[in-house]
């Protein structure tokens, strides 16, 4: 029995190989985008375990501190505390802004972590290289996204910061890398702007004849000084004690501090639901169109690649082949060319994935799927070539 | 013939399949959840290490004398400017003082006029006494009336009383000169101590009132910085620890200095711990007051101890700890973190012993079950 498949592959093996590393390219091309949708929501997911919390405790009535901004005193973690069920907490700020060094800057989020705080909520979680924040001022650690070194000066508005610790795949939910900084500088930052915005509002603030009264010396000092204090921060991260659920504590804290907290799963519904949910579906609307495109594709080629044996099928036909050795040997070609497609597109994604400046997924289950959803479309294709096979004249082998 | 042909093809066809198949099952292997997690691993030391606290503050000055009027009135001339050199009771500038030399001169006169009626009460008490004396000696030869005698007796009481008088409103008049005078003097604005003019807040023609200051001098060799250091990592801050000061106009210069002394009051709104660090030797040119400074504070070498990075220390369930590597088997043990210094070594109080390995870097967050592929440095990071 010999396999009229493999015979007529290797009668032109060349143009067969050469024709799955194409689809293979294709099918490559629509793995790596199911990959930039799973990144997307993956990068919400990520921003959300770095945060190692379980309540996010945020102005109330916000959707914050992610999905929208919010500010809340930065001494209510003290209240927050003391509600039953909160084994920690931490005061945290983000900020998306371009962090600058040198000639370059780079978009990132500044987090604001407590100093002193190691292995508090906020913190990154692991690092790659250098080691975490140990001052209370002036030390950075950045996500390796940012391109900045150990040792580097990076400049956050007005303040120089020195990188001393390198971490990785802390990003915001755009996928913007985090810079992490002590939280009474994040802070500052939040507030004074750059030194011309200071300088102009200290102006601003003493041309005004109510602060800057001449009967009244000092009175322009304290409103400048109590303008240049910023005691807020974006949110406050709550550890849970073990037994508690952390909807009942969400509940206290909405009830007896007047804030509103969300769980981890709010958060998720939050960030993927609402934040990213028109992104990523523009993704996935691409996603699919990409997808009926190479299944086409795929199937206009089996078609074609058949219909260029259309007049040795016939000579088969001729020579009294069975319908089914003919049928058995187009879907088996059909088959393997699915299967080198896949191969190379599965290699192509992996190695092309890292090269995408936002981060890309590839998730074993789309893998999988993408393989069987490639040989279902291979073994379709192959029976609209087979009935055309099927149909043809043995008189054409030898006719015109 | 032709089966040598067919083989040819075949291994050719393999020659191309096969490395696809190894690239594929390789890249099976080494992404996604198959993937092993890059790490590093260091062992735990005993070592000593001296804690370091970190503070930020400013420049200021220890005696600052802002110079102004006790009542509001008009500045008439200033003869400092910022930065000149002054001394104790050197004239900086005065008052205007409207009316008072006025003043001063109406006292002189009332003076002159209260010695000039000292005078005639002297004249008339010297002349009722001559009267006196003469008529008591008239009575007793009975060539005068005792009436009369009487009269000239009571004109001497008159007269000695008036001289009383004269004398008491002579030292009014003269205590009166001195108040007018001293009012005048209030007026010159004199500094207190040697020092250095840092501020000249009114200029001659403006009008300020009483407690405004007009000039500021400091006594420049009291210069500290008062330094805010985040409650949390303030630890074991006393005076007389030594302090390295870095100026933000002189960065990378470090100057010497110490803790004089921390203050009994923190702040509570911004949960700092506030102390003053003097220098050891001034630096000079003096630094502005309200420059930002840096300050490391170190304390004392402690004896050794277990000690890791503080990149090992993890957070897993809530648990501070860290992932022991133990005949290439990963698990996550829960240490008690002891004092750690500037330079992210912290020392580990229970949970490991020397010599235990933990993992150091990793490329992403672990669990149990993660395969571990152990680097000298991670790729990424040595880039």
């Amino acid at each position: 029995m010999i396999s009229l498949a493999g015979r007529d592959i290797l009668n032109a093996w060349g143009k067969f190989v050469f024709t799955g590393i194409g689809l293979g390219l294709l099918i490559g091309v629509t793995l790596t985008m199911a990959g930039v949708y799973r990144g997307m929501v993956d990068d919400g997911k990520a921003l959300l375990d770095n945060s190692g919390a379980d309540l996010w405790v945020v102005q109330l009535g916000t959707l914050g501190p992610y999905a929208e901004s919010s500010s809340i005193n930065d001494d209510v973690y003290r209240s927050i505390l003391s509600v039953p069920g909160v084994a920690q907490t931490a005061n945290v700020t983000y900020l998306t802004m371009q962090v600058r060094q040198g000639r370059r800057d780079v978009r990132s989020m500044v987090v604001g972590i407590v100093a002193g705080g190691l292995g508090k909520p906020g913190w990154p979680p692991y690092l790659v290289a250098g080691r975490q924040i140990t001052r209370s001022h002036y030390e950075a650690v950045a996500d390796i996204a940012t391109g900045f070194k150990l040792g580097d000066r990076i400049q956050v508005r007005r303040n120089h910061y020195t990188v001393v610790g390198l971490t990785r795949r802390m990003v915001s939910s755009s996928g913007d890398p985090m810079v992490f900084i002590p939280l009474k500088d994040a802070q500052e930052a939040q507030f004074l702007k750059d030194n011309d915005a200071v300088l102009k509002q200290r102006q601003r603030t003493a041309e005004n004849p109510s602060f800057n009264r001449p009967g009244v010396p000092g009175l322009l000092d304290a409103v400048i000084a109590s303008q240049s204090k910023n005691p807020y921060v974006n949110a406050v991260l709550v550890r849970i004690q073990p037994g508690y659920s952390a909807n009942e504590v969400a509940q206290k804290i909405h009830r007896w501090q007047r804030l509103t907290a969300y769980t981890r799963s709010q958060m998720e519904e939050i960030l993927i639901g609402k934040l990213i949910a028109t992104s990523s579906k523009q993704i996935g609307m691409f996603l699919v169109i990409l997808a009926i495109v190479s299944a086409a594709i795929v199937a206009f080629i089996i078609y074609t690649l058949t219909m260029d044996k259309i007049r040795e099928i016939a000579v088969l036909k001729l020579i009294g082949t069975r319908n089914r050795t003919i049928a058995a040997m187009i879907m088996q070609q059909a088959i393997a060319l699915g299967v080198i497609g896949f191969v190379v597109g599965k290699i192509t994604a992996t190695f092309a994935a890292p090269l995408f400046p936002k981060y890309v997924l590839l998730m074993p289950l789309d893998t999988v799927a993408g393989f069987f959803a490639i040989l279902i479309i291979c073994v379709l294709a192959s029976l609209i070539a087979i009935r055309m096979a099927l149909k043809v004249d043995p008189a054409e082998a030898i006719g015109g | 013939m032709k089966t040598i042909r067919i083989q040819g093809r075949s291994l050719a066809l393999l020659a191309v399949v096969l490395p696809l198949l190894a690239l594929f099952v390789y890249v099976v292997l080494r992404s996604g959840p198959l993937a092993p997690v890059t790490v590093t691993v260091s062992t735990v030391e005993a070592r000593s290490i001296s804690p370091g606290l970190f503070g930020v503050g400013t420049v200021e000055a220890r005696f600052s004398y802002r110079i102004g009027p006790t009542i509001a009135g008009r500045v008439k001339r200033l003869d400092v400017h910022v930065g000149d050199r002054v001394h104790a009771g050197q004239l900086l500038g005065e008052m205007d003082p409207v009316d008072l030399d006025d003043r001063v001169r109406a006292q002189e006169a009332a003076l002159k006029h209260a010695q000039a009626a000292l005078h005639e009460a002297e004249a008339r008490q010297a002349y009722a006494q001559s009267q006196a004396k003469r008529y008591e000696q008239l009575l007793i030869t009975h060539t005068t009336s005792e009436e009369i005698a009487a009269t000239k007796k009571q004109d001497l009481k008159i007269a000695n009383a008036a001289l009383v008088a004269a004398r008491q409103n002579l030292a009014r008049v003269r205590a009166d000169g001195a108040a007018v005078v001293a009012q005048r003097n209030n007026l010159r604005l004199v500094s207190p101590v040697d020092g250095l003019v840092v501020a000249r807040d009114a200029e001659p023609g403006s009008t300020v009132v009483a407690g405004q200051s007009v000039v500021e001098v400091i006594d420049p060799q009291s210069l500290w910085i008062h330094v805010r250091f985040d409650q949390n990592s303030a630890t074991g801050l006393t005076a007389d620890l030594p302090a390295k000061i870095t100026l933000r106009s002189r960065n990378g210069q470090s100057l010497k200095g110490g803790v004089l002394r921390v203050e009994p009051l923190a702040d509570p709104v911004t949960e700092e711990i506030l102390a003053k660090i003097v220098f050891d030797d001034l630096p000079d040119p003096l630094p502005p007051i309200g420059e930002l400074a840096e300050v490391t504070v170190t304390l004392p070498e402690l004896p050794a101890m277990p000690v890791v990075s503080n990149a090992v220390v993890r957070t897993e369930g809530g648990q501070l700890g860290v992932w022991q590597v133990e005949d290439g088997e990963l698990h996550f043990v829960s240490v008690k973190l002891g004092q750690g210094n500037l330079d992210g070594q912290v020392q580990i109080r229970e949970g490991l012993a020397i010599g235990d390995h933990v993992v150091v870097y990793s490329e992403k967050a672990l669990s149990k079950r993660s395969r571990l592929h152990i680097v000298e440095q991670l790729p990424e990071a040595a880039k």
